[in-house]
């Protein structure tokens, strides 16, 4: 059967990797094509490049370094952050992305996802989801890359989900916004809840801190991949370190054969 | 040596292409008949539909070139499968290789579709068991096995990942995306004959 698949992910701004603290004072953390060949050598299944730049300010910012990682590695990744449109999205595909990611966008103009998977065929389709649960409630949030933008839409997740199934969707990634950044476990009572109706691959992402996290929301929740951010940048466990954890409690990864 | 890596109309050809590269080998990217068929190796790379590629194909005139090509041809995910009868996928009349359909997995909670990662690939044939590995998917439709399958792999139950016949070898995985394993796959191709 398909194995579980561990995704780092690297917050791209003017052709470096960075990362802030609660989305300011971002700090280089090193280049895009070192870290990407580096964790890619290290058995990373699939990257994912969240272009910081362009979300929030509306602009189209060049994403020539995506052909760069192309060059240097030979796993999957996904490119997200300011895709608004199908020649957006075939611009990246053709510069060697495997799927495009899209957010605040979709939100937007939810027919997009229906053009790019007419376009391109679901699998090259991820919507990314940033939920914040309140009073029990999911909901999505919108323009979350900028404290000063972000905010929600009083869309359900549950709903949410739904509809982009029916309008061609590939993939889901579910950020936790109540978990990103706390390092104490992925959110796994909202991916129980949101696991419940979807039928696409599921991705849990925020609030990884340790081996255990991955451990659990493999055990615990029905996700098909777990995207994590500083806990490998920060070099506190490398991608063989996760997987040799996952592989002592028995979860289904790829490793060499 | 060289290899033709046909222009079916979709996105990415640039990851198949990097892979040749890689490898030292020259290539063309092409939709021209005559770099197809003087071409000592052809690829049909996998990324779009198969209702898509196939209209491709055709506005070109290419549906009857491929099939007349005598030299290894390799069928990548989509690639492969318009080289069955027919596929689900837009209802789509493909090139008829492999005389066998294309259905789509029947998605659930349990069996979220598309297929999207590393799945294990068992080839059956003992001197390509040093194939076996883990390769990447990302597909909604897929070939049961049948009598034409090289190797096998688990979705809910078993389909063809790679399948042969005569100088016809498709893959439903991506070789370009699977890391060591799709290279020594990628090398296998290109030292058939």
């Amino acid at each position: 059967m398909i194995t579980k698949r561990i995704i780092p992910c690297l917050d791209v701004r003017n052709d470096h990797v960075v990362k802030g603290i609660q989305f300011k004072n971002h700090k280089i953390v090193g280049s895009i094509v070192d870290l990407a060949q580096k964790y890619s050598e290290e058995g990373a299944d699939e990257l994912v490049f969240y272009d910081i730049t362009a979300s929030t300010d509306g602009s189209t910012v060049s994403k020539e370094w995506v052909s760069k990682i192309s060059d240097v590695i030979n796993i999957p990744f996904c490119v997200a952050g300011g895709i608004k449109s199908v020649n957006d999205a075939r611009s990246i595909l053709n510069l060697g992305a495997d799927k495009v990611s899209i957010n605040t966008p979709a939100l937007e103009n939810p027919n997009l996802i229906r053009e790019l998977s007419l376009e391109f065929g679901s699998q090259c389709v991820v919507i990314g989801m940033d939920i914040k649960t309140i009073d029990g409630k999911s909901f999505l949030f919108a323009k979350t890359g900028n404290e000063l933008t972000a905010h929600s839409t009083e869309i359900l997740a549950l709903d949410w989900i739904r509809k982009v199934q029916k309008l061609g969707a590939g993939e889901v990634v579910i950020n936790s916004m109540n978990q990103d950044g706390m390092k104490n476990g992925y959110d796994i009572s909202l991916l129980n809840e949101l696991s419940k109706v979807c039928t696409l691959p599921m991705i849990a992402s925020g609030g990884a801190g340790s081996d255990d996290h991955f451990i659990n929301v493999f055990a615990n929740t029905n996700v098909d991949g777990a995207l994590a951010a500083s806990i490998f940048h920060n070099n506190e466990y490398s991608i063989q370190d996760i997987k040799t954890s996952l592989q002592s409690n028995k979860i289904n990864i790829r490793t060499s054969l | 040596m060289s290899v033709a890596i046909v222009d079916c109309g979709g996105a990415n050809l640039r990851s198949v292409a990097t892979s040749i590269e890689r490898l030292h080998i020259p290539y063309v990217i092409t939709d021209n008949s005559d770099e197809i068929i003087n071409a000592q190796y052809v690829i049909l790379p996998g990324v779009g539909s198969a209702q898509n590629v196939m209209k491709h194909l055709e506005s070109k005139n290419l549906n009857n070139v491929i099939t007349q090509l005598k030299q290894p041809v390799l069928g990548i995910c989509i690639g492969m499968q318009i080289l069955f009868n027919y596929s689900a996928e837009g209802n789509t009349k493909c090139l008829g290789i492999f005389d066998e359909n294309i259905d789509m997995f029947s998605e659930s909670n349990l069996l979220k579709v598309p297929q999207m990662g590393w799945n294990k690939v068992e080839f059956s044939d003992a001197k390509l068991k040093k194939l076996n590995d883990y390769y990447y998917f990302a597909n909604s439709f897929y070939a049961k096995t049948f009598d034409s399958t090289k190797a096998m792999s688990d979705y809910g139950s078993a389909f063809s990942s790679v399948v042969q016949k005569d100088n016809f070898l498709g893959c439903q995985f991506h070789p370009e995306k699977s890391a060591e394993a799709g290279v020594r796959f990628l090398k296998y191709f290109l030292t058939k004959s």
